[in-house]
């Protein structure tokens, strides 16, 4: 399948990337390649064959709901990038 | 005697007779990776002092008669994808250039709690996503083996590290092949156990249904010795198997395999194989038929589709985890920028890398609305249908045995350029994860340029021990 150039800036909308002229041109060919080698599991009929999202069967993981000691609040907000002393900062999202 | 070239078994029996102490092998380490390592740049991060002074204390406790547990004082290294608590974690890219985790991982807890001490942080493909360690945004990682030639990927610091005497082991991540590859490439022990064997709590994700953690050796015992100490339930890592961790140091141990079964499927030994490592794997066939096992052909006929049904999941994985870098909570934060959006664009733009961001695109594609039931959905069925072929295999046989790859070591950048090309030397290493299986490296030979060949063994889920018994029996222990 032939990647079209508005698919490629389509997808990179969403994955909020922002892509050059010449990055999109590229991309859309090496995204047709790996769309087209992606193709060859047609040949299969997976008619009626259930999908496997996790290969061992492990579910519903569940745990005491009780109130443990989590991180502290200092030490994760020198991680983010912009913060004050109590807040993650980011750029005013209401005017 | 040479520190660095004692196994982390002797390592061990001499710390214990008191002949030798961490502190000298971690000084003997320390100084090599400074003489050395700026040649095979395998490590991102050395933590020198905190590694002296985690040798002194392990001495101090090995002379009150205290150690932790008979590693206590090893030194070892991790691939830059677990965080480490004080210690930079980048996952060897720009996102995380800077990022200092507030956690460890909890592999790399059990290890700190076992007594071993850490030597640094090791060089790998960006976020795990390649197959020789070139896409690292720091910087190329040589094979010790052929310096002119990449130590495959994506744990590539940790197998050249390994190799090259410059840690006694390390920690590698494995999603379609990045432990055992690595490991082949550069002639060690990498082992990728079952999906949920190690927990992944504290390692950076890639795709989170394929992902596994496993050591990375120079023999096969002590591969063993330390997924003994790794393994395990982990009620921080939800997918995390509560089965109870066996000792399988014992398992490596005598090498005779009185009547096990081996499967060779003829599809990973057919015309895409080099010549020299289809000869390799079926000379280590004959050696593992004197040691006592039965070898006989087999089929996976729907492997071939691992590899495309692998890069569509493992993609669109990506695409969901790494959603998370977005320039605000930790990571890299573009400058000057007016709005949220711009915010999340401008950083993840400048932050990721070429192979990363195809990848996410490519994962994005798939689950996008129109596409995801001919792409996403189908290739998990697909994974339904494979698992199935491993099911039949595995009703005549304990093990199979493959390729790990099917070329050696290539020279640097003669596989960047179609990225199709390159992600077809993961097809004798992808279904295992696909399927969720455990599979083990080790080398088998040498091809005609002297470069290592690795021989790999498939077994069923937490059937690791048969791993390690076919492996001692082909490697020595």
């Amino acid at each position: 399948m032939k990647i079209t150039r508005e698919q490629v800036l389509h997808v990179a909308a969403l994955a909020r990337l922002s892509l050059s002229e010449e990055e999109t041109e590229r991309l859309q060919g090496e995204m047709s390649g790996m769309i087209d080698f992606a193709d060859s599991l047609k040949e299969l009929d997976v008619s009626g064959v259930p999908p496997t999202t996790h290969a061992v069967p492990v579910q519903n993981v569940f745990r005491e709901d009780g109130v443990l000691p989590s991180f502290d609040r200092a030490e994760l907000l020198r991680c983010a990038p912009r913060h004050d002393e109590s807040c993650v900062l980011v750029p005013r999202v209401v005017e | 005697m040479d520190i660095r070239d004692l196994t982390v078994a002797e390592l061990s029996a001499l710390l214990a007779e008191g002949k030798l102490s961490s502190t000298e092998i971690t000084k003997a380490y320390l100084s090599a990776i400074e003489k050395e390592d700026g040649f095979i740049r395998s490590y991102i991060t050395v933590t020198a002092e905190k590694a002296l002074s985690d040798a002194a204390a392990a001495d101090e406790r090995r002379s009150r008669g205290t150690p932790l547990s008979p590693l206590d004082g090893i030194p070892f290294a991790l691939k830059d994808n677990f965080c480490t608590k004080g210690i930079k974690t980048t996952c060897a890219s720009r996102m995380l250039e800077n990022f200092v985790p507030p956690y460890t991982a909890t592999a790399v807890k059990k290890l700190e709690q076992a007594g071993c001490v850490l030597l640094g942080k090791l060089n790998m493909d960006e976020f795990a996503m390649g197959s020789s360690t070139e896409t690292s945004y720091f910087f190329k990682t040589k094979n010790p083996v052929d310096p002119e030639r990449v130590p495959g990927g994506s744990s590539g610091g940790s197998a050249a590290a390994v190799a090259a005497r410059l840690a006694p082991f390390a920690l590698g991540t494995d999603t379609g092949g990045s432990i055992r590859q690595p490991a082949a490439f550069c002639g060690i022990v990498g082992m990728k156990p079952t999906y949920g064997r190690v927990s992944r709590f504290g390692v950076v994700a890639f795709a989170s249904s394929l992902d596994q953690v496993g050591p990375m050796t120079r023999t096969v015992y002590d591969n063993a010795l330390i997924l003994s100490v790794i393994a395990g339930h982990d009620p921080m890592d939800a997918s995390s198997l509560p089965h109870p961790v066996p000792d399988y140091a014992a398992s490596a141990k005598d090498g005779i395999l009185d009547g096990m079964r081996v499967g060779l499927p003829e599809e990973l030994l057919g015309p895409g194989i080099s010549p020299a490592i289809r000869e390799a794997v079926l000379k280590a066939a004959d050696v593992l038929r004197e040691k006592g096992a039965v070898v006989e052909k087999c089929s996976l006929p729907r492997v071939k589709y691992a590899l495309p049904a692998y890069y569509i999941i493992s993609s669109a994985e990506a695409a969901s985890n790494l959603g998370r870098y977005d320039g605000i909570r930790f990571g890299y934060a573009a400058q000057d920028v007016e709005s949220i959006s711009e915010l999340y664009t401008k950083s993840r733009s400048e932050g990721f890398g070429w192979e990363v961001k195809r990848r996410i695109l490519l994962g994005t594609f798939a689950l996008s609305s129109g596409y995801y039931d001919a792409y996403y959905k189908r290739a998990q069925q697909v994974r339904t249908l494979i698992m199935q072929d491993y099911d039949n295999a595995f009703e005549r046989f304990d093990c199979l045995l493959t390729p790990v790859a099917p070329v050696t070591a290539w020279k640097f950048g003669e596989m960047s350029k179609d990225p199709l090309e390159m992600y077809a030397a993961d097809i004798c290493t992808v279904s295992v994860n696909v399927a969720g299986l455990c599979g083990l490296s080790v080398p088998c030979g040498t091809d005609e340029n002297g470069l290592p060949i690795g021989a790999q063994f498939i077994a069923k889920p937490l059937c690791e021990e048969t791993l390690y018994r076919a492996g001692a029996a082909l490697y020595g222990r």
